[in-house]
């Protein structure tokens, strides 16, 4: 995003209810509340070491209503989830419940790096977000471990019915 | 204190079973010491917070579903994972307060016969420790305090922030894992950046980003002298223990510092035998910590 960022934005590209439709959404409630203190960004970890990942930057678009930008963006993914810019933000967004949702929408849009659908069907499998090798299963019993809970994939699978990320996984249990 | 306050639901995640079991042993063994009992789940699913990037609603009902069980046992619910004991908390209190959210989340769980009632409570093990154990009860099972031993801690996120959803501890200045671990004898030294993310979450979308993150953090552990860093999350161990090795190669580095999870340094204390604790999973060699945890023992 770092060069896209940059460049000149077109009256066309801007979607002006984007910003309303985030605001509706578990978590983007605050959206409007930003006025680009950069607070978020400077206390970010992991702008820190990236020359692209900007949270202000990603705020600010996402007020402008610059979507499919924002949306399209590698770097939104680029977030650890550390919650330091949620906590420090004085006007109270909650940034990174912002970029979760903006992820989200991502998503919906067809954007879903690959290690989430594995983690995904694997739970659908097995209740566990990663594949756990039956020798390491077998194996707590001499380490002196009780047998591992087992997941309940057709329990797993019914209550995950109606959610519609799922239809983005393989063999989604179905 | 009554015997209920003192048996918990054991929630193990999956990165635990995955790849790091000595916290899991270390931990059963300390709080089998100290009296607290563990039922394990009936039956497991992820709690929920590796899908949050991609679908909010998925994180949701996979929490809710853990906590829809363990209100069938009648049991809070006790996790050695942060992230776990975050999102449990986080969901459990937002479905309390939304009810429109919570008969959502609730349809979603009636199709296999499922209800989120909002009757229980998670805990993180730091957080049973120190409310329901209490430092006093610890501090009366440590045989062999950790007098000879300088450590840094390392609480790791989730179990900071967001402060509105965890709030037992302060996340600008967190307190109870110096307690725990001063309540072991052992010095807790302060060090830059103590509250920093570990860099876990970006491994597989920017390792390097990830790797240089855990960097940071070794070189402020290593410059105030501690001896090793004390972890309470299986990511945040995997990133200084595991990595440590590829750390110090890509950045041309020498830090040695070993990496233990809380329960193996509480342990040591209690007089648990050392081949009791796992050592020999961690990646970083221990053996000048215990060699000076033994002769500090003559």
């Amino acid at each position: 995003m770092g060069e896209e960022m940059h460049k000149p934005i077109k009256a066309s590209e801007i979607d002006p209810k984007f910003k309303y439709d985030i605001a509706k959404m578990h978590g983007g409630e605050k959206l409007m509340r930003c006025f680009q203190c950069g607070t978020c960004t400077s206390d970010c970890p992991v702008a820190r070491f990236s020359d692209t990942y900007r949270p202000r930057q990603i705020i600010r678009m996402t007020q402008l209503g610059l979507k499919d930008r924002v949306l399209n963006s590698d770097t939104l993914w680029l977030c650890a989830s550390c919650f330091t810019c949620t906590d420090r933000c004085p006007q109270d967004v909650e940034v990174a419940s912002v970029i979760r949702v903006l992820r989200n929408l991502a998503v919906e849009q067809g954007h879903v790096p690959q290690v989430f659908k594995e983690q995904a069907s694997s739970i659908l499998e097995s209740g566990y977000a990663y594949k756990i090798p039956e020798l390491r299963i077998k194996k707590r019993e001499s380490l002196g471990l009780p047998p591992l809970p087992k997941g309940n994939p057709a329990s797993i699978s019914k209550s995950l019915r109606k959610v519609g990320f799922l239809k983005h996984v393989q063999g989604k249990g179905e | 204190m009554s015997m209920a306050q003192n048996t918990y639901l054991m929630f193990l995640g999956c990165a635990i079973p995955y790849r790091v079991s000595a916290y899991e042993i270390s931990a059963r063994k300390v709080l089998q010491k100290l009296g607290v009992e563990l039922v394990e789940m009936p039956e497991f699913n992820c709690c929920g917070l590796p899908m949050d990037p991609v679908s909010h609603e998925m994180m949701l009902v996979l929490a809710a579903r853990n906590l829809a069980l363990a209100e069938q046992k009648g049991l809070n619910i006790i996790t050695l994972c942060p992230g776990c004991a975050g999102t449990l908390k986080k969901v459990s209190k937002t479905l309390k307060e939304d009810k429109a959210l919570r008969d959502e989340i609730n349809s979603h769980l009636k199709e296999a016969g499922l209800e989120f009632k909002g009757t229980i409570e998670t805990k993180h093990l730091m957080q049973a420790l120190v409310e329901d154990v209490g430092l006093e009860r610890i501090k009366g099972a440590v045989v062999k305090p950790l007098s000879m031993l300088k450590v840094a801690e390392h609480n790791g996120c989730h179990i900071l922030r967001p402060r509105e959803f965890i709030g037992f501890d302060d996340p600008e200045d967190p307190k109870t894992l110096k307690a725990l671990i001063e309540a072991a004898g052992a010095t807790c030294l302060d060090y830059m950046d103590e509250t920093e993310c570990c860099g876990a979450p970006s491994v597989g979308v920017n390792d390097k980003i990830a790797l240089q993150l855990a960097r940071d953090k070794l070189n402020h552990v290593k410059t105030v002298g501690a001896q090793a860093m004390i972890t309470i999350c299986p990511f945040c161990h995997i990133m200084y223990d595991t990595n440590e090795l590829r750390i110090e190669k890509m950045f041309n580095e020498a830090y040695g510092i070993p990496v233990l999870h809380y329960p193996q340094l509480l342990g040591l204390a209690m007089g648990i035998p050392a081949e009791e604790l796992a050592f020999n999973d961690l990646r970083v060699d221990v053996s000048k910590v215990l060699n000076l945890v033994c002769e500090g023992k003559k």
